[in-house]
Parts: structure tokens; sequence; C-alpha cells
């Protein structure tokens, strides 16, 4: 077997495609909340509720209604986003205009009962859910085996975050969104309806953790905890690449499933720890965040 | 005759004194027996002893007539929010100003070793169900602590004992990274080693890890003949999902060493099937055991995991003490406790040490596959049943509180 260092080259490249897809998995979450910061200036710490309703969306469409994998990941996410309009509408609206410490509160009040309804509701231990037979089975690469379930995450990831992007950065709709958060009132007078937008990018946002939500369910336990575990890594992630900046985002998500990766495999005590070590050092260093623009 | 006398009325003095005495300890204290259920109420544990727990003493109760000696026993409960500041606050709070005489349910180890240290101190029986860790009984033993339903090296003996015989004797474990995952690590590291076998590696994972595909493919490199998951929950059901998907499965024996019945409805039949374990009890064993079990059910809403089953049976044994001590006092209770041998559906050819281990019969059982099932709740194939003295520790001198 091919060594380098004493290290196991064929073990390191797999470390380094699983932190790949972790990653991707990573951008895509903390895509969402780094719209909804960046746009909206919200801290919306339901994120992680929203993506765990992703999955028990996934989980109810199957069992319940008969809807299929497929078919769930186009419509859980359009319902999550729905209860994420609904959640700004009713709620998040009346507040937009205090501090951020409010919205802040007030969404993680949200996913402390959400978490708490769907325990009484499911119980702690969560659900089955099997992986779609178009992807059982994977590829054998020379250093591993690579499921179909994992590279399915890479491409979907790859096309929604890549798709965001686009839409933001560079179509006239995206113009419009951040123009209208840059400066409410001047695009109300060119005849914009800014209100609307920022419910519908609310929703937008809430949605993307829904599809992640789905994406998850097959690979990950669905449980009611599942959205609290990851929510606090996402945004130490959403933190390093800069809070609002969406490209730092998705970068930021992939480069710390790598240096996630690789801390599992040299030392797995410390994985759950060291996106918060590269979080410290960045804040000391560049306190707007990688990609993040000094306010 | 003088002599006589004296050594009479000596002896008057003393079965007087005695009788006092007796007096005193007899009876139920505040005419009323009052067990407390401190059980995880809504975090990971709820489903393995939670309110299930609450529901299983309270049967109990009901199940005994509802009082005790012509007294009402009564039963209240509390969320111990996994924290062990707050279960030993509350365990003081209901001894001090609510009575209780003693507390059952007992989830997390770290929660169990705070509220059995309060619990010693005021000499109040722990009636521990669900806890894991095998400390209670060995390392902070305590002449007060009752263990009934499983714990680690009985999980990890049932288990791993028979694999390394029958020729699997490269083993991997991926250890939850706190102590009651080094704990079952190192028992079950044990029974590798006494049967000739040979641990090949080890990855501590934090607890709560999400992705386990990165300590799945250390395991595979590993050559391993048995991966062994050292964690429990919804670790133990994100590392096999990743196993079988990584197709470590068909490589590598997988064996969980703790999994409750909640977990393995939580995990998908095509993935964990066939996968070996051992548990204290299994809803679906026999007639007694389904008769309790379909009782519970209909109050609860799903069956029963063993520690649901154990928290009935340990309050039962309880109250039949109480009864035959004719007193609520802990000291003659557990006595009795220990001298009494309990029998019910749950404990089967059991006893209760002096060292307040509860030992009895253990099932090792295979995870069945999607076609083997009859519904959700089918999930569990009874392959062998384990003498509690096989797979318990013995009694170590120090923790031997004889009955006196």
């Amino acid at each position: 077997m091919a060594t380098f260092l004493g290290i196991n080259l064929f073990g390191l490249f797999g470390q380094l495609l699983v932190g790949l897809i972790n990653g991707s998995f990573y951008a895509l979450l903390s895509l969402g909340l780094a719209i909804i910061f960046g746009l909206l200036k919200i801290i919306n710490f339901a994120q992680g509720a929203m993506y765990m309703l992703g999955a028990f969306g996934a989980w109810l469409a199957l069992n319940h209604l008969g809807i299929n994998y497929w078919a769930a990941l186009v419509l859980v996410p359009l319902a999550v986003g729905a209860i994420g309009i609904l959640l700004e509408r009713v709620l998040v609206r009346p507040i937009a205009h205090e501090d951020h410490l409010y919205s802040l509160l007030l969404t993680f009040g949200i996913a402390l009962m959400l978490q708490g309804l769907f325990t009484h509701l499911f119980g702690s231990s969560g659900m089955p859910y099997a992986i779609p037979d178009e992807l059982k089975g994977g590829t054998r690469l020379p250093f591993m085996y690579l499921p179909d379930y994992r590279a399915w995450i890479i491409v979907a990831s790859a096309v929604v975050c890549g798709g965001t992007w686009w839409m933001i950065e560079k179509t006239r709709l995206g113009a419009y969104l951040r123009a209208g958060t840059e400066n409410p009132q001047l695009m109300q007078a060119f005849g914009i309806n800014v209100p609307l937008m920022v419910t519908l990018t609310f929703g937008f946002g809430v949605a993307l953790a829904g599809f992640a939500g789905v994406m998850a369910a097959p690979v990950y336990s669905v449980s009611p905890e599942m959205g609290s575990n990851l929510l606090i890594v996402v945004f130490a992630i959403v933190v390093i690449g800069g809070m609002g900046s969406i490209g730092g985002a998705i970068l930021t998500g992939l480069g710390m499933g790598i240096v996630e990766g690789l801390t599992k495999y040299f030392y797995p005590e410390a994985s759950t720890t060291v996106i918060f070590l590269v979080m410290v050092i960045v804040l000391l260093l560049k306190p707007a965040g990688l990609f993040g623009k000094e306010a | 005759m003088k002599a006589m006398q004296k050594s009479l009325m000596t002896a008057a003095v003393v079965a007087a004194t005695a009788l006092s005495g007796a007096a005193q300890a007899e009876g139920i204290s505040d005419d009323k027996v009052k067990i407390g259920v401190l059980a995880d109420m809504g975090g990971v544990y709820a489903d393995i002893c939670g309110p299930g727990c609450v529901t299983a003493v309270e049967m109990a109760v009901e199940d005994f007539g509802g009082s005790v000696l012509g007294k009402p026993i009564e039963v209240i409960s509390a969320d111990d929010q996994l924290k062990p500041d707050v279960g030993s606050a509350k365990v003081r709070q209901w001894i001090e100003s609510e009575q209780v005489d003693t507390v059952a349910g007992l989830v997390s180890s770290a929660v169990v070793g705070a509220a059995t240290k309060v619990l010693t101190d005021n000499k109040k029986i722990a009636l521990i169900s669900t806890a894991a860790s095998n400390a209670f009984t060995t390392s902070s033993c305590s002449p007060y602590n009752v263990h009934w339903t499983y714990n680690v090296t009985a999980v990890a003996n049932g288990t791993v004992k028979p694999m390394v015989q029958a020729g699997k004797k490269k083993w991997f474990f991926i250890t939850a990274d706190y102590a009651f995952g080094h704990a079952l690590e190192k028992v079950a590291t044990d029974v590798v080693e006494q049967n000739q076998g040979e641990v090949v590696g080890a990855v501590r994972a934090p607890l709560g890890t999400t992705d386990f595909s990165s300590y799945v493919l250390q395991a595979q490199a590993s050559g391993a003949d048995v991966v062994a998951l050292a964690n429990a929950g919804a670790d133990t059901v994100n590392s096999l999902k990743t196993a079988a998907e990584f197709g470590l499965t068909q490589t590598a024996d997988v064996a969980g060493l703790l999994v409750f019945t909640p977990n393995a409805q939580a995990m998908d039949p095509s993935t964990a099937g066939g996968m070996t374990l051992t548990t204290g009890f299994y809803w679906d064993y026999d007639d007694a055991t389904r008769a309790w079990s379909a009782r519970f059910k209909e109050r609860h809403g799903a069956i029963p995991a063993m520690g649901h089953a154990g928290a009935y049976s340990m309050t039962m044994h309880y109250l039949k003490a109480v009864e035959a001590a004719g007193t609520d006092d802990s000291d003659a209770v557990m006595a009795k406790m220990k001298e009494m041998k309990p029998d019910d559906f749950f404990a089967r050819n059991a006893t209760l040490r002096a060292d307040g281990r509860m030992v009895h019969d253990m099932y090792t059982v295979k995870i069945k596959n999607p076609d083997e099932r009859r519904d959700g709740d089918d999930i569990f194939k009874v392959v062998d049943v384990l003498a509690g003295d096989q797979v318990y520790e013995p009694m170590l001198p120090e923790c031997n509180f004889a009955k006196s």
C-alpha cells in the first residue's frame, strides 16, 4: 500500500473524500443561514429545527402519504419553506426592526419548542428511513468504497449551492434582493415590494434547511435532536466564512468538512472541537470572517 | 433467688429496649409510601426510561393494590434533564420536604452517580433500572443501591464472548468518547483478550457525532472481524447506518454492545437485520412477557424497552419487601429485598446479591430481517438465554453488604 511519511495514502484519500462529502452537506446547511443573515440580518437559530422538520417531513411523507424520496425532495422543502414564511409573517416581522438579539432569542425559542414537540409526538429515538433503491450500492474506488448516495450528496449540493449563488450574485432578481436589503426605502420608491421579498427570502433560506433535512434522512438518524447537534457547527462555519457571505459560506462549508475529516483520521477526540478552534483563530486574525466585508 | 430476680429484670429491660427499638422501625413513616421516579422526560434517553418508566412504576403500584400495610402508595416524578446537579437537587428536595421513601427510574449514569450519593447519605434506597455503568455495585457500591435491569459487563459478556469463541478474533471499537463508552470498551476488551482475541484498533468518537463515515473507513482498513459499537442511542443508529452504507457489514460483523428496543426500531431493518446484541428483556419472549407488554403498550403507546420492564419488576419487589418487613425503613426493606427472591415475568432465575446487583437471565438476540417481521414491533429473535452468573461480574468483597 502506498505510504508517505508513514501515512497510509489510500486511507488519507478516503478521509479527504469523506470530508468533501460532509463539507458539501455543511455548505448546503450554512447556505440557508448565510442567506437569511446576509440579506435579512436575522440570526435564525431555528434553522436546525427546520432541518429536523425536513427529515421528519420526508419520513412522514413516506410512511403516511406514500410520497417517495424523490418527490419528497421537492415537496418537503416547499412545505418547510411555507412554515418559514408563516414564521416570518407572524413572529419574526414584528421584531425585525429591533436588535439582532431579539430575533436570535425568538428563533432559539421556536427551535426548542419544535424539538420538544417532536420528542413528545415521535419519541427521542428517531425514525428509520431507507436509502432509495436507485441509490443503493456504490462504486469501488482504488482507495475506498464510495456509496452512491454519498456521491449524490456531492452532486445535489453542488447544484443547489451553485444555483443559489448564481441567482443571488448574478441575476436581476438577486440584485433586487441585495439592493432591497441595503436600502429598503429607495427600492420601495422604485415600486419593488420589499416586505414580500423579505418574506420569500426567509422562506427560501428555511426551505434550503428542509432540503438538507430530506438529504440527511437516509444517512443520519431522523430524530428531534438532529438539528441542534448540527446547528452550532454550521453557525461556526458561517462565522468563519464571514456572516452573510454566500460564497464564503459554501467554500467554508467544504473546507471545514475536509478539516474535520482529517481530524477524525489523526485525532478523532478533537473532531467536534476543531471547527471552533479554526473559528477562534479566524476571528482573532480577521474579525469579519474569511470572506466577509469589514463593516 | 436474688441473682435469678436480677437476671430476669435485665432480661425484661433488654426485651423492652428491643421492643421499643422495633416499634420505632415498624410501620410506615408519614402514613404513606412515596416513590419518586427520576428519569429523562424529554432528552435523548426519554424513550428508554422517561415517561415510560413512570408508567411502569405506576402499573406496579396499581397491580400491588395501591396500598401497602394499609397505607397508600404515592408515585411522583421529575425530569433530571440529564444533568447530575438537577437530578441530585431534585432527590434532595424529595427527601427533605416531600418524604420520599425511595427513588426509582434512574437513567443516565452521570445523573445516577450524583443521585445515589444523596440517597445513600440519607439512607434511602436507589432503585436503578436503566443506568449502564457497573460502578453502582462495584467502585461506588452502597448498601442502599439496587441495580436491576443490566449493566455494561453483562451486555459486553453476553455479546462479545460467544463471538470471540466462534472464531471472530480481531476486534475494532467505535467508542463514545465519555465515561460510559470508555467503560463499555474496557469491559469488552477484557472479554476479547480473555478469550484469546485481539483488539486491532479503536476510535473515540465524540458524543453526538453526526457523521461516522470516517470511523467506518478506519474500521474497514483495520481488517477486523468484528466492529463493536461501544456507544448508545443516536450514536449507535448513526454508526450502524453508515457501516451498512459503506459496505462494512458485508466484510465484517457489526456488534451493537448496547441497543435498546426504541433504538432498534429507529434502524432501517434492511441494514440492521442480523446484528447480534444482548438485552435484559424482550417483550415477545413468552406469554408472560407478552401479557405485561400488551398492557404497557396500551398505556404508553409503544412496546416496553428493558428499562421499563425492569422498573416495574423492581418496584414490585420493593413493595413486596415493604410488606414483608412491615415497615418502610430502608435498612429493614433492603434486608428483605435481598432475602426474597425476585421472580416475575422480567426477573428469571434471579437473585438480588448482597452488593445490590440483581443477577438474572439475559438474552442474546438477533435483529430480524425485513422479511421476518410481522410488524414494526417484531424486531428481535431470541437466540440464546444466558444465565446471570455467567455474564455479570462476581461480587467484590468490599461491596458485600451482607444482610444483618
